[in-house]
């Protein structure tokens, strides 16, 4: 009788269901994986080495190419980092900023997870209604920065100017009748936050909707329950943060635990699991999103009653003001060293972390007192996860790598940096 | 915090244990250290490897541009530095740990030999070390024994060197083009020149 021997399958780089240019090399016994060997760095971009070459303002728009799509809680802690170092006060206001959009990116990512997590598992339509909603967020990130997703808005002392007074709207043009442009523009007519305050008040519906479609949906449960199993102990062993780490029973969360910003003043909770599945994780990514909105909403309210500055007036770090430089000569000096030569960080190091929607983001900066980094050093979450494939896919069939994959909200422009 | 200090201070020695910007360093011998990582993780409760990078302090403190002031004004010539204000030790394996359980961070630096560049592997401690080990490898030439699978990680497949050394060039050593005569993908030497265009200033 012939021998039967395992047989190596080349997964990726180009699949759709790889999340970006992950390439799985498997080992695999009959439809069992016995070995997973993911190679990454096809993404590789080198942001450390770039951001070595640069003053630190330059190299902002680089943390939001790491993870693409939860951009600007890569800023926050880069610019954290500067601020430790540089023992800057940011104005409350624009904390209270920095949280709201940090928990619209947590939206924005998990939402995108979502879609892309059930598309891969089989179901389309959660797709779509995950990108209704996702086209909302992205609206207000161009409003306030400009850009639908590199926003590069959040500065070492605040963020770059304060929230705009009017949502932008939809113009008329030869495919749309006044009716319809009217209903699209009808939640635009105030500021910006009136819209995010809107947002926030419809979003429970919409999570409703992709809970009525996956959560007791059998095809679903039968394709996450007890698929990548990881115990507490087994989680912690391999670096893992985030839901990845709550989703196995650990209440771990920097904005409880470690509070940077102004977490410790809001109210929020934080989900956990119990059996460390994919269909756990699943449920607690559905509840931060739940917590996210109510954190939304209490931001919203601070922010409408509290109007003050949204960036520190330590004008080494941040532009004096045009109309100051017109007569002042002072402001027109520190704008001239500013953008050209930047600003000096003292001589020490720092690890700053923030609560990215996929785990701990860290960003590890050692300064020799020049105006560049001497060395940035990026903990990307998505890299450990990534880490534990071998182990996670062990044993099970091949469409389980898939889930697998999915459930580990990868994204490479973080894993490769 | 304070409570860990003491009890580092205890275990490590006052030398060892550095703190600044509210965060602890530790700095130990390479030679022991995965015992001394055993140690902080049995007996200290950190559970985590959040972070392990190599660091190069080849260029460390050096400047493009000597800003300082002096009696004929500022100079603004490129200056060549001497060997006698380097860094002691130029490689650095700085490992960042977190104690879930105690909620509590510490940073484990160890220098390592600049010809070479060895040091025990903490795979056997945090199963997470392993790809960080091999990153550390890939990007800065570090090398970590008892690793079993020491391959680079993030760089392309034949890649020559460790990009980010500080003696690396920014834009690389080659570049890659598609041969029509060779019918192949072919490396050449690079054809742009590096460009500052902010030079590094350090002002104390």
């Amino acid at each position: 009788m012939a021998e039967i021997r395992n047989y190596t399958l080349n997964f990726g780089p180009q699949h759709p269901a790889a999340h970006g240019v992950l390439r799985l090399i498997l080992e695999i016994n009959g439809e069992v994986i016995e070995r997973a060997d993911p190679h990454i760095g096809l993404l590789h971009r080198g942001t450390e080495k770039l951001a070595e070459s640069k003053p630190y303002n330059q190299s902002i728009g680089y943390m939001d190419r790491l993870d693409y799509v939860s951009m600007m809680c890569n800023e926050h802690a880069y610019v954290m980092a500067i601020e430790t170092m540089l023992e800057l006060e940011v104005p409350e206001r624009a904390k209270y900023i920095r949280v709201m959009f940090d928990e619209i990116t947590r939206i924005l990512n998990h939402l995108m997870w979502l879609g892309t997590h059930a598309l891969d598992v089989g179901a389309m339509s959660v797709f779509l209604y995950a990108f209704r909603e996702r086209e909302k967020l992205i609206d207000c990130y161009e409003a306030v920065s400009g850009s639908r997703m590199h926003a590069t808005y959040y500065r070492p002392g605040g963020v770059y100017r304060d929230l705009p007074d009017k949502m932008p709207q939809y113009l008329k043009n030869d495919f749309r009748s006044d009716k319809e442009l009217e209903a699209m523009n009808e939640n635009r007519q105030g500021s910006l936050l009136d819209f995010i305050a809107d947002f926030a008040k419809e979003f429970p519906q919409s999570i409703k909707q992709y809970d009525d479609l996956l959560t007791d949906n059998r095809i679903w449960k039968q394709r996450l329950v007890n698929i990548g199993v990881v115990s507490a102990n087994r989680a912690k062993q391999m670096g893992f943060t985030g839901p990845m780490l709550r989703g196995s029973g650990v209440t771990w969360d920097l904005r409880k635990n470690q509070p940077y910003a102004v977490y410790d003043k809001l109210d929020f909770d934080i989900p956990v699991g119990v059996t460390g599945d994919s269909y756990d994780r699943y449920l607690v990514r559905m509840e931060e999103m739940r917590q996210s909105n109510s954190i939304i909403t209490q931001c919203v309210e601070y922010l409408q009653n509290n109007p003050g500055p949204v960036m520190s007036d330590d004008h080494k770090v941040s532009p004096p003001k045009r109309n100051n430089m017109k007569d002042d000569m002072e402001s027109l000096i520190h704008h001239f060293k500013l953008f050209t030569e930047g600003y000096s960080l003292p001589e020490g190091e720092v690890y700053s972390a923030v609560e990215h929607p996929k785990g701990e983001f860290g960003v590890y900066l050692i300064s020799d007192g020049a105006n560049k980094p001497y060395r940035v050093k990026i903990r990307a979450p998505g890299f450990a996860h990534l880490a534990s494939m071998d182990e996670m896919v062990k044993g099970h069939m091949l469409s389980d790598v898939v889930t697998i994959i999915g459930t580990q909200d990868i994204v490479f422009g973080e894993i490769d940096r | 915090m304070e409570e860990l200090k003491e009890q580092l201070v205890e275990e490590f020695g006052e030398k060892a244990l550095v703190e600044a910007f509210g965060e602890l360093t530790l700095i130990v011998e390479s030679y022991g250290i995965v015992k001394t990582c055993l140690k902080l993780r049995d007996f200290f409760g950190f559970d985590t490897l959040i972070d392990l990078c190599g660091v190069d302090y080849l260029t460390y403190g050096q400047s493009d541009w000597d800003a300082s002031a002096s009696s004929s004004g500022f100079s603004r010539a490129r200056s060549a530095q001497g060997d006698e204000d380097r860094h002691e030790q130029r490689f650095a394996v700085v490992y960042h740990l977190l104690s879930v359980s105690k909620n509590q961070r510490i940073r484990v630096k160890s220098y390592v030999d600049e010809d070479e560049p060895i040091i025990k592997s903490v795979t056997g401690v945090w199963s997470s070390a392993d790809w960080y080990e091999r990153e550390a490898f890939d990007l800065m030439g570090i090398l970590f024994e008892n690793h079993n699978d020491l391959r680079r990680i993030l760089t392309d497949y034949g890649f020559v060197g460790h990009p980010l050394r500080k003696d690396f060039p920014m834009i690389g050593e080659v570049e890659m083009r598609y041969d029509e005569t060779l019918g192949r993908v072919v490396y050449e030497k690079v054809s742009i020149k590096p460009n500052i265009n902010v030079p590094r200033v350090i002002r104390k």
